[in-house]
């Protein structure tokens, strides 16, 4: 079953920014938009594996650093003429903390 | 009731029907199409451009969800009909929608041909016709494999093309002698060729596939010839069948394709077919504009109006190659009643042939030039009498009126029936009687309505120069919003900034209407860059998340999301002791890769995010700077080593190029900015063309600008000379922070100087000596705030903290000690 899994304290998130996460041999991006609210994602691009980590943050969805691809960041779905998904992982912030379900 | 069409394709020429039909007749129809495709209506001849990179998927959408919705068009995309049912007037879907139907289009298109060959059957042998085939190419691609593209026609060239373009070893076979047989004959073949082979692509002629080998997947492909390859793709591009087999099911006549008449209708009056799967008079026709000529008289049967019906079309070809020009049309050939009249210079790579029968133009070819295509197309098709034009003819029709004039003295000098864009069929008149009774003031309005230049986009440029000419002045104020989010285009963008105060690019969102909240990637970093263009990094903190990746982080971002690091190199002047610091730097980093770039610099790849701060570190406690190989800004000054040690050399260009650099380095600008300084006219430097190229001669230095070595070569426009260095300085500042102010975001100078022309620029720096010494003066007030190492500040700031992962252990995350690594 899944859990909550504790990340890191919310503000070490930059605003409209990400951090990965290492979680054995996954890779989750986790972002924050302009809200404060966070997303975690798969950190590969269903394109060309492309780290989403490293895109724009626009709204509640992210622009893929290699080719342009803008993904949902609550679905994981490409959007536009694109079609393709990548994971989600649910999250959570409680006491000024983030977590996610792994 | 609305009478209802089911259209089956989603493709190109079932909606360009229904786009022909809304023109005609809005709201006749209830309107459902099936695509066996999961994605809205995208141009299939621009594949090349996707699979090569140049595209992105979202550029090829023809028709957006808007457009469906608009129309109020049902879409099942990822739907197939699998059957016809036509005594009921019926259709079937594989997902079990069974739909009534007054009127049915078949649009269903061609299937790639595969000839049976051993091996044919295994997993990744493709052919090259839909984004799926494009996507599989692009998944199985990879730098130790070779592909193999089998047929060069069309298809097969702009296959390994947009294959080659990755870097990828591409062999191409071909079973005759001369690629592109069918369009073009040997020596257009051949200059194409070679032409081709530069890109990579290595050809194989009079050669076919003996077998493919492989478990369950390619693993091996053995040619005629005796030769093995180790390969994990096969494409085929070797012909297409018209997709008939719905139309044979329901007993509707068929036999190459689906028997049309005039109007495009089958045997069964209420059924029509259009496109690649039709026949009509004996024809099937695999190319975008015949099918689009179809397109209209099938709308007008579908409106219920008259019309004389369609009589079959001339074929003309274009290759979708960036850096190719060619064409051929009709009979290129010839025979032995013919006569031709060529113009051949291997050496530039031009190649002009007209076959002529009894005066008349009956064939073209044209490799390397172009322009005249549709002027000698049109000869062509109106069977004009030439033999006043034969001498020369071939020199094309601005060598006719003695005037060799360019780009816009041609295309008024077009007339009005003049064919413009091929692939739609839309003449010269049909543009300009658009635009002014339209009231048309955008290319992209222009697009739309009159179609030119929509399908493959190699005729943009003169549709351009009709609306330029068309509209004259009025034409600098028009707008197109520069992405989905906005209606505004840079210069209002720009004027807006101007007159009013903003904090943050949010604040210039909501004042012009913005449709998003946070913008996207195309204009967000434009606002960012316009602000800080205005206020300098000293009133305007640059917005890091508005800006692109590799200026955010400071380096490049690499295929594998690691980064590239290149330090500043001045003037690429280096030390042994830099050379060894820097070597030291790359061995306790354990950078696997390690490159001399164009710009005189060493290049480390293949760093992790992780590294950079601590890499950083050691470059900045060695001297180093960030040589912001990753900015919108200033690159590299590029140097010869001029009259230090060059015995031609004229001036100290080495020390030039790195007092240059000394000024100009830390410089933001719309996008990158190269610069060049060469000791003496042989321009070892390369020079001529980069965004400022600086020449020696004995008696001072000669300035160029806006050159370019990208896609497309642009050798820059003389500037003028100057006799001291100081004045060297003054100019390159005051052209810097002239084009870093009137330029827009990610327009490079070659675009920009063609855009607003050199005289423009020239009036206001050369001519007005007091706008060049305030241009001058800016400049300077804004390198006080933008010469600051961007490693070093964001090592100080704590901007790096970010760049490492947070790493958990799964065995200890019950308890979680989220631990991060520093």
């Amino acid at each position: 079953m899944a859990s909550w899994t504790k990340i890191t304290e919310v503000e070490h998130i930059p605003s409209m920014g990400s951090r990965v996460v290492h979680y054995g041999e996954i890779e989750i991006a986790i972002f924050k938009t302009r809200d404060g609210s966070i997303f975690a994602i798969n950190n590969e691009c269903p394109h060309k594996q492309g780290k989403l980590s490293e895109g724009l943050i626009h709204g509640t969805n992210v622009t893929c650093p290699m080719h342009n691809w803008d993904i949902d960041l609550k679905s994981g779905e490409a959007l536009g003429g694109d079609s393709g998904c990548t994971n989600v992982y649910e999250s959570k912030i409680e006491n000024d903390t983030v977590f996610i379900s792994l | 009731m609305k009478e209802k069409l089911i259209v089956i394709g989603n493709g190109m020429s079932g909606l360009r029907v229904l786009e022909d039909l809304f023109d005609i007749q809005k709201d006749k129809y209830d309107i459902t199409i099936f695509g066996e495709e999961p994605h809205l209506n995208y141009n299939r001849i621009m594949l090349s451009y996707l699979l090569s990179g140049e595209k992105t998927f979202e550029d090829t959408i023809i028709n957006h969800q808007s457009w469906y919705d608009e129309h109020h068009i049902t879409l099942h995309k990822g739907d197939k009909v699998i059957k016809i049912n036509k005594e009921d007037k019926k259709v079937i879907s594989k997902n079990g929608k069974e739909l009534p139907y007054d009127k049915l289009l078949i649009a269903t298109g061609s299937n790639s041909f595969i000839p049976h060959t051993i091996g044919s059957d295994l997993e990744n042998v493709i052919g090259f016709r839909t984004k799926l085939d494009s996507d599989t190419i692009l998944d199985l691609i990879s730098k130790d494999k070779t592909a193999v593209v089998v047929g060069g026609g069309l298809l097969g060239l702009e296959a390994a093309y947009g294959i080659a373009m990755h870097g990828i070893k591409t062999i191409l076979v071909h079973r005759s002698g001369s690629i592109m047989s069918q369009q073009l004959d040997r020596t257009g073949g051949r200059l194409l060729q070679k032409n081709l082979e530069s890109y990579g692509i290595e050809f194989k002629l009079n050669t076919t596939i003996k077998k493919i080998e492989g478990k369950s997947k390619v693993e091996s492909v053995t040619f005629t010839n005796g030769q093995t390859v180790e390969s994990n793709i096969v494409v085929f591009a070797t012909g297409i069948t018209p997709n008939t087999a719905l139309a044979i099911e329901a007993g509707l006549d068929t036999k190459k394709g689906i028997l049309v008449n005039d109007h495009l209708q089958t045997s069964d009056e209420n059924i029509f077919a259009i496109g690649e799967c039709a026949e009509h008079n004996g024809n099937t026709y695999g190319l975008v504009a015949p099918l689009y000529e179809q397109a209209k008289f099938c709308a007008k049967k579908l409106a219920g109006k008259d019309s004389d019906g369609y009589t079959g079309s001339t074929l003309s070809t274009r290759l979708k190659i960036s850096g190719v020009d060619l064409f051929s049309a009709g009979d290129y050939l010839g025979d032995e009643t013919t006569e031709e009249l060529i113009l051949l210079d291997e050496k530039v790579g031009v190649y002009k042939k007209l076959v002529i029968y009894q005066d008349k133009i009956i064939g073209i070819v044209l490799y390397g030039d172009t322009a005249d295509a549709s002027w000698y197309l049109k000869l062509l098709k109106e069977h004009t009498d030439i033999s006043d034009l034969r001498t020369k003819i071939l020199f094309g029709k601005s060598a006719l009126s003695g005037d060799a004039g360019h780009g816009g003295d041609d295309i008024s000098a077009m007339e009005d029936d003049e064919e413009i864009c091929g692939c739609n069929g839309v003449t010269k008149g049909c543009v300009t009687k658009a635009i002014k009774e339209q009231d048309l003031k955008t290319l992209g309005d222009v697009k739309q309505c009159t179609k030119a230049g929509a399908s493959c986009g190699s005729c943009l440029g003169v549709v351009e120069q009709i609306l330029v000419n068309t509209l004259g002045d009025e034409y600098n104020d028009t707008v197109e919003g520069i992405c989905d989010c906005c209606d505004v285009g840079h210069k209002e963008i720009k004027e807006c900034i101007d007159t009013n105060d903003f904090d943050n690019v949010y604040d210039v969102f909501k004042k012009l209407d913005w449709k998003t909240d946070d913008g996207c990637i195309k204009c967000r970093p434009a606002i960012n860059y316009y602000l800080l263009v205005k206020y300098n990094d000293t009133k305007y903190k640059n917005d890091k998340r508005s800006a692109l990746i590799n200026d955010r982080v400071f380096a490049n971002i690499q295929k594998d999301g690691t980064y590239s690091v290149v330090p500043r190199i001045w003037g690429g002047l280096t030390s042994p002791q830099e050379l060894k610091d820097m070597a030291d730097i790359a061995v306790k980093y354990d950078v696997p890769t390690v490159k001399f770039t164009g710009g005189q610099r060493l290049d480390m790849l293949g760093v992790r995010k992780e590294q950079l701060e601590p890499m950083w570190k050691d470059l900045n406690d060695a001297g180093f700077v960030s040589g912001q190989a990753y900015a919108k800004g200033l690159r590299t000054v590029k140097t010869c080593v001029g009259n230090q040690w060059c015995r031609f050399g004229t001036q100290d260009s080495m020390q030039m190029g790195v007092d240059i650099e000394k000024m100009t380095w830390g410089s933001w600008t719309p996008h990158k900015f190269k610069i060049a300084v060469s000791g003496c006219p042989r321009n070892c430097a390369e020079a001529t063309i980069k965004d400022i190229g600086v020449i020696a001669v004995d008696s001072g230095w000669e300035i160029h600008i806006a050159g370019n070595g990208g896609i497309k070569v642009r050798v820059t426009d003389f500037f003028t000379k100057v006799e001291t260095d100081e004045e060297l300085f003054h100019y390159i500042k005051a052209i810097m922070q002239f084009y870093r102010e009137d330029a827009y975001y990610l327009e490079r100078t070659a675009h920009w100087v063609e855009r607003v022309g050199l005289e423009y620029v020239k009036d206001a720096l050369l001519k007005d000596k007091a706008n060049l010494d305030a241009c001058a003066k800016r400049f300077d007030i804004s390198q006080e705030s933008a010469q600051v190492d961007p490693w070093e500040q964001s090592r100080k700031d704590g901007f790096t903290k970010e760049f490492s992962p947070i790493v958990i252990a799964p065995e200890n995350s019950e308890s979680f000690e989220a631990k991060e690594r520093v």
